[in-house]
Parts: structure tokens; sequence; C-alpha cells
């Protein structure tokens, strides 16, 4: 038998009968469905979560005063008494580490801004002109920020949050007006834009100032972190040791300081996310198990109802072989027809909730469309052996005397 | 050389405790395009015999030669190959597959057989037009009469123009005037070259073949060839002893 006739054949016996057919695509499409959607959202949350990450800055090192017993991200690091002090001076010397490609120092306290009578508590970041790259700050048309990377200098300029600018100048244009923080007087050269994310320090109601008059503002010469950036992402490690060794040196060989990096826990939530995607996709990959046995008994059905026929098929002298491949190859189409369908609703499935959550990154992970239809081909054909064999193995004389 | 050579052939069926001796020693040689008719009693041996000529059966003891060849030696896939080229059936209830057309039905062999699809249809459309089924030919089984339906059935039993052709109760869900126009056709075959074996209640059908066989407890009873009785059943007794076997 010709292969082209075996697929024909059994295609119109998998149409000859559209009601069972229909019901094992449905059920195959339903189980490939479940894993595209679930999966999209499984990753959808992993994405969500590493691109909050990202949205802070990329390979970045952050160093802060303090040492911390475990060497990773402790929030007890964040209250650990500090026995030296971080200064611009250290910041400084970390630019020699080899593996460092810039840094921002940082400074951080409260304070009044005060613009036309309006007055209003702001966080105060005292930085360099670098903070904008290492932490991915975005500017609105018509801004600039810090204007040096000289820590030294104090500029009376100041870079609002774009919250800030709404409570503060309201309509009015912000950019060139002279406001007062605390008792400077400042000219505001940039706004940021309104990021709109919750996650990590917000910008919006941020104020950012040259460290060197944060710091006189403050009335202290200690630094709150130094944002490192290291060179790329196998560079994290070695301007983790680097800058851990300088200030080491820089502090009389005693070992005050902390460095955390951000990948560290983005590596663990990437890694629990995924870990997550993948069992819901084993969940979901069980309804296309259940698929696959429906598939068998439907397949089942068909050789008895067909008996009468495969019996005849024999008598006119089609090999047992012959008779299984059709078997087989009515189960595979009718599961590839199901993984088709199964798949585009899915992808569906999950435009729909990219539709309705923009926020939500809702892509199901390569990986997972294709073993949802690898899986689903493969039950098919697994549970299509059964009775596949089954057909073959029937005697002809009994066979053809059912009718 | 005969065509179907059967020596000493035995086929038991063993249900529960009771065992049926459906075929008891059959010795039987048929000539190439020969015309055999088999009658008997329900349950004499008629279509297990047939089953067996077709290779559809093997048997518990004996030999089976066709065209000088031990065919019951053979693998299934050897047995299928035989079948496919050198024997035809019809069955009493057509055995046409519902959702294939008429010429669907017919094509049925040469599919199964791997014919090309260009020769597949010439053959085809040939077949058609020889069993008067032209208008037919898009027609499924259920938009048939009874004698098409067997008409089609005998144009798929011939297509691949085999030396053999088993019709077991060809007539048997025909109106007699319907059936005796498929035994015309069959005859016309024969006429052709192509051996015939007619498995009939009807006895006035039977006495149409030049040669009748009579089976009786799964042995043969009469065999016309041998002008009269066969072996020991025993001078035409109508009370044979056919029990337990010899
Ligand atoms: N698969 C089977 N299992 C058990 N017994 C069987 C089987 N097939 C046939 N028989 C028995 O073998 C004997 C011969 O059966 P067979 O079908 O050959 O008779 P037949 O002459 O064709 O009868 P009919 O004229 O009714 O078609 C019967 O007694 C029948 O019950
Ligand atoms: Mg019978």
């Amino acid at each position: 038998m010709r292969r082209a006739d075996i697929l024909r054949f059994s295609r119109d016996a998998a149409l000859g009968a559209p009601l069972r057919s229909a019901l094992s695509v449905l059920a195959m499409a339903i189980g490939v469905a479940a894993v595209v959607v679930l999966t999209a959202l499984g990753d959808g949350a992993r994405r969500y979560v590493v691109s909050q990450f990202t949205a802070l800055g990329s390979n970045l090192v952050i160093v802060l005063p303090g040492r911390s017993a475990t060497g990773g991200f402790n929030p007890a690091n964040v209250i650990t008494t500090t026995p030296r002090d971080l200064t611009v001076d250290d910041a400084a010397a970390l630019l020699a580490a080899p593996a460092v490609r810039r840094l921002a120092p940082l400074a951080v306290g409260t304070s009044e801004i005060s613009f036309g009578g309006r007055l209003r508590e702001v966080v105060v970041a005292g930085s360099t002109a670098s903070l904008k790259d290492v932490r991915k700050y975005q500017l609105e048309p018509g801004s600039h920020f810090l204007p040096d990377d000289d820590a030294q200098r104090a500029a009376p300029v100041a870079v609002v949050g774009a919250k800030i600018r709404d409570e503060v100048f309201g309509t009015q244009p912000a950019i060139g007006q002279l406001i007062r923080l605390g008792d400077r007087r400042l000219r505001v050269i940039g706004i940021l834009k309104a990021s709109g994310q919750g996650m990590g320090m917000n910008t919006d109601e941020l104020v950012v100032v040259p460290v060197a008059l944060a710091q006189s503002l403050f009335n202290s010469n200690t630094l709150f972190r130094i944002m490192v950036e290291a060179r790329s992402r196998d560079q994290i490690e070695a301007a983790k040791a680097q800058a851990l060794e300088i200030l080491k040196a820089r502090h009389g060989g005693e070992e005050d300081v902390t460095v955390i990096t951000q990948d560290a826990v983005l590596a663990t939530f990437d890694k629990l996310l995924g870990a997550l995607t993948a069992a819901v996709a084993g969940i979901a990959a069980i309804s296309l198990l259940v698929a696959g046995i429906l598939v068998m008994n439907v397949m089942l059905v068909a050789v008895s109802q067909r008996t009468a026929e495969i019996g005849l098929l024999k008598a006119l002298g089609a090999r047992g072989g012959s008779i299984r491949l059709a078997f087989l190859s009515e189960a595979a189409m009718i599961s590839l027809a199901g993984a088709m369908a199964g798949y585009l609703l899915g992808q569906a499935g999950a435009f729909t909730l990219r539709a309705l959550f923009p926020v939500f990154p809702a892509y199901p992970p390569g990986w997972a469309v294709a073993a949802a239809l690898l899986t689903a081909l493969a039950t098919g054909l697994l549970f299509g052996l059964l009775p596949a064999r089954r057909a073959a193995g029937l005697d002809p004389v009994q066979a053809l005397m059912r009718h | 050389m005969a065509l179907i050579e059967l020596v000493g052939i035995e086929r038991v069926f063993h249900l529960g405790d009771s065992v049926v001796r459906a075929l008891d020693g059959i010795h039987l040689s048929i000539a190439a395009g020969e015309y055999v008719s088999i009658v008997g009693q329900s349950g004499s041996g008629k279509s297990t015999l047939l089953n067996m000529l077709g290779l559809l059966d093997r048997p518990d003891a004996g030999t089976y030669h066709l065209e000088g060849r031990d065919v019951t030696t053979l693998s299934p896939d050897e047995q299928a190959a035989v079948r496919s080229r050198r024997i035809g059936f019809v069955f009493q209830s057509f055995h046409l597959v519902p959702r294939l057309t008429a010429a669907e039905n017919i094509a049925l062999p040469l599919m199964l057989a791997g014919a090309l699809p260009d020769e597949r249809d010439a053959r085809v459309q040939r077949a058609l037009r020889e069993f008067g089924l032209e208008n037919r030919a898009r027609h499924r089984p259920d938009e048939l009469s009874g004698g098409q339906r067997q008409r089609v059935a005998i144009a798929r039993a011939t297509i691949m123009q085999p030396a053999l052709l088993l019709a077991d109760e060809p007539t048997g869900n025909l109106d007699r005037a319907t059936g005796e126009e498929v035994i015309r056709l069959l005859e016309a075959l024969n006429a052709g070259g192509v051996t015939l074996l007619l498995v009939t209640h009807d006895a006035a059908l039977a006495g149409h073949a030049r040669r009748q066989l009579v089976m009786e407890d799964g042995r043969l009873r009469h065999d016309s060839a041998a002008g009269g009785l066969q072996h020991e059943s025993g001078g035409g007794s109508p009370a044979a002893p056919v029990s337990g076997g010899v």
C-alpha cells in the first residue's frame, strides 16, 4: 500500500466518523491549549519580575556599608551599624577595578522642597551624572541630568521625579524654575520620566542633586550606597571581588562593607518562577495524557465498529502492517489536528491575556509549545498503537462475520 | 496440474467442552477453469472450506496446494500477497465499505496492492463499464440496489484478475431475478477462464455448475465429478456415520 493511499484512507476514515474524531481533536486541543496558556501565564510572571529587576539597571553590583555574615542579600544589612563610613573617595577608588564599567555614589536623605508657596517633603538622592546610566533612568524631553561626574562639585541643580513635578509645579513648565530644597536654591534642569512601576526605589517622588550638595545638605559625608555597573554579566562576580578587595585595603584591611549583586536576587526569582512554569506545564500535560487515553478509546471503538471492514481488507490482500499503519496514521492525524487547534486556541488565549493586562508579557515559552505539540503527537501515537495492533491482529474470518 | 489440491484437510473448533469438526478429512482436487458448486445443510462446513481455500483460515491438519505451491506453510504476509493476486471473494452481505464510493470500493484491492493511481483509474473505469456501473461510480453503497452492490463486489473481486473466485451464497440477500442475474455474471467470468467456487442453498442454482459438491458434517458427501459417492461414506445411506472422525 502506497504511503499517500494510507494517508488518504486514514483521513477518509477519520472524516467518516466526524463526531468521534471531533471529540478526540477537542480533547487534544484542550490539553495543548492548557499547556500553552498556563505556561504563558507562568513565564509571563517570570518575565514581568525579571523586567522589573532589570529596569533598576543591568549588571548591577551594590556596595553598602557594614558587614553581613552571609555576604548575600539580607534585610539585616540595611540596619547594620557602620564601623567605617563609605565615602565619595571610596567610590572614586572603585573606578580602578578593571571589571567596573562605571559607578555612581548615592547619598540619601529627606528634605523639603518648596516652590511658589507649595511645600512638600521629598526623598533626596545625591549622586553623579553616571547614575542615569547605571540605573537606566529615562528623562522627559528637554531635560538634562546632573552635569558631571565630579563628586566634589556641588552645582546648584536638581532633577525631579514626575510626581514631584505634577504636585509642585502643576501645569507650569518645571525646567528652568528655581526651587528651594532645604536651605538651598536650586534650578530644575530635568524631569525623570514617570516609571509607574512599584519595584525598588520609586523615582516618581525622588529629587536627584549632585552628591556634594546632598552631603552638605544632610551635613554628613557618608554614602548610603555605591551603585556599580560591571562591564558585562560575566564580570559581575569579578567586579564584586575587586570592589571588596579595594575597599578592604582602603579600610585598613577590614572587610567592613557588604557587596550584593542584583544578579543573585534576580537569579533566585528567575529560577523560582521558571520552576513554577515547568510545574504548571507538567500539570497541564496531564490533560494531554487524558486526551491520549481518550484517543485510544475512540480508536478502540473505531476498530470494533470497523471490524467487518478490517476483515474485508484482509480478504482483499491487505497485510497486517498496512492495517496497523492505517490506524496509526488515523490516530496521528487526530492528534496533529488537535495539537494544531490547541496551539491556535492557546495562542488566542495568551493574546487575550496580553490584551487585558498589557503590562503582563503572557507569551508561551517556545520550549513549552514544542513540548506540548510533541507530547500531543507522541501520546496520540502511543495510545494509537494498541488499537492499531488490535486491528492488525484480528482474525479475518471472525472479523468478516461481524456486521 | 490442478489449481487446488486438498489432502486430508481438518479444521476443528473447540467450544467449551464440545469439539466441532467443521472440516473432517477433505480430499479435493479442482482444475483451473472449473465451475464448482457446493451445497449442504447449514453447519456442514461450506463456509469453513471456502475460507480455507481463500487462505483466511488455516487447517489443523492436511495440506493445501494452490497452483502447485504449498500455501499452508506461508507466512501471513505471504498469504496476504497470494490473496491479493490470485483469489477473489464475493460475500452474501456484499461487504462494501460504506464511506467509499462504488469506484473506490472497486479500487480497494489495487490500492492495497500499491498500484499507481493512473493504472488504478484506468482499470476501475474498465471494470465499471464491463459491469454496467458507469452511472453509479460516484454512488456510495447505501445509494445502490442490492444487485448493484453485488456487482460492485464482483467487480472488486475480479479487478486483480484472480485465478480463483470464491462466492459464499452471493445470492442470499437478493431476490430471485437479481440473484440469477448475478449468477449469470459469475458464469460469464468463469467462461472467461476464472475458476469459480459457488456455495449456495439453492439446488437449482447449484445445478448450473458442471461439477457439484455436497457437504455433510465437515465431509464431502458427494462429488459429481467422481461419478457419485465419495470415499467410504457408505453407499448412499442417508444416515452416514459422521460424528467422531476417522
Ligand atoms: N469460529 C468458530 N468457532 C466455533 N465453531 C465454528 C466457528 N466457525 C464455524 N464453526 C462451526 O463449524 C461448523 C461449520 O460452519 P460453517 O460456517 O462452515 O457452516 P456452513 O456450511 O457455511 O453453514 P451455513 O450454510 O449456515 O452458512 C458449524 O458447526 C459451525 O458452528
Ligand atoms: Mg456459511
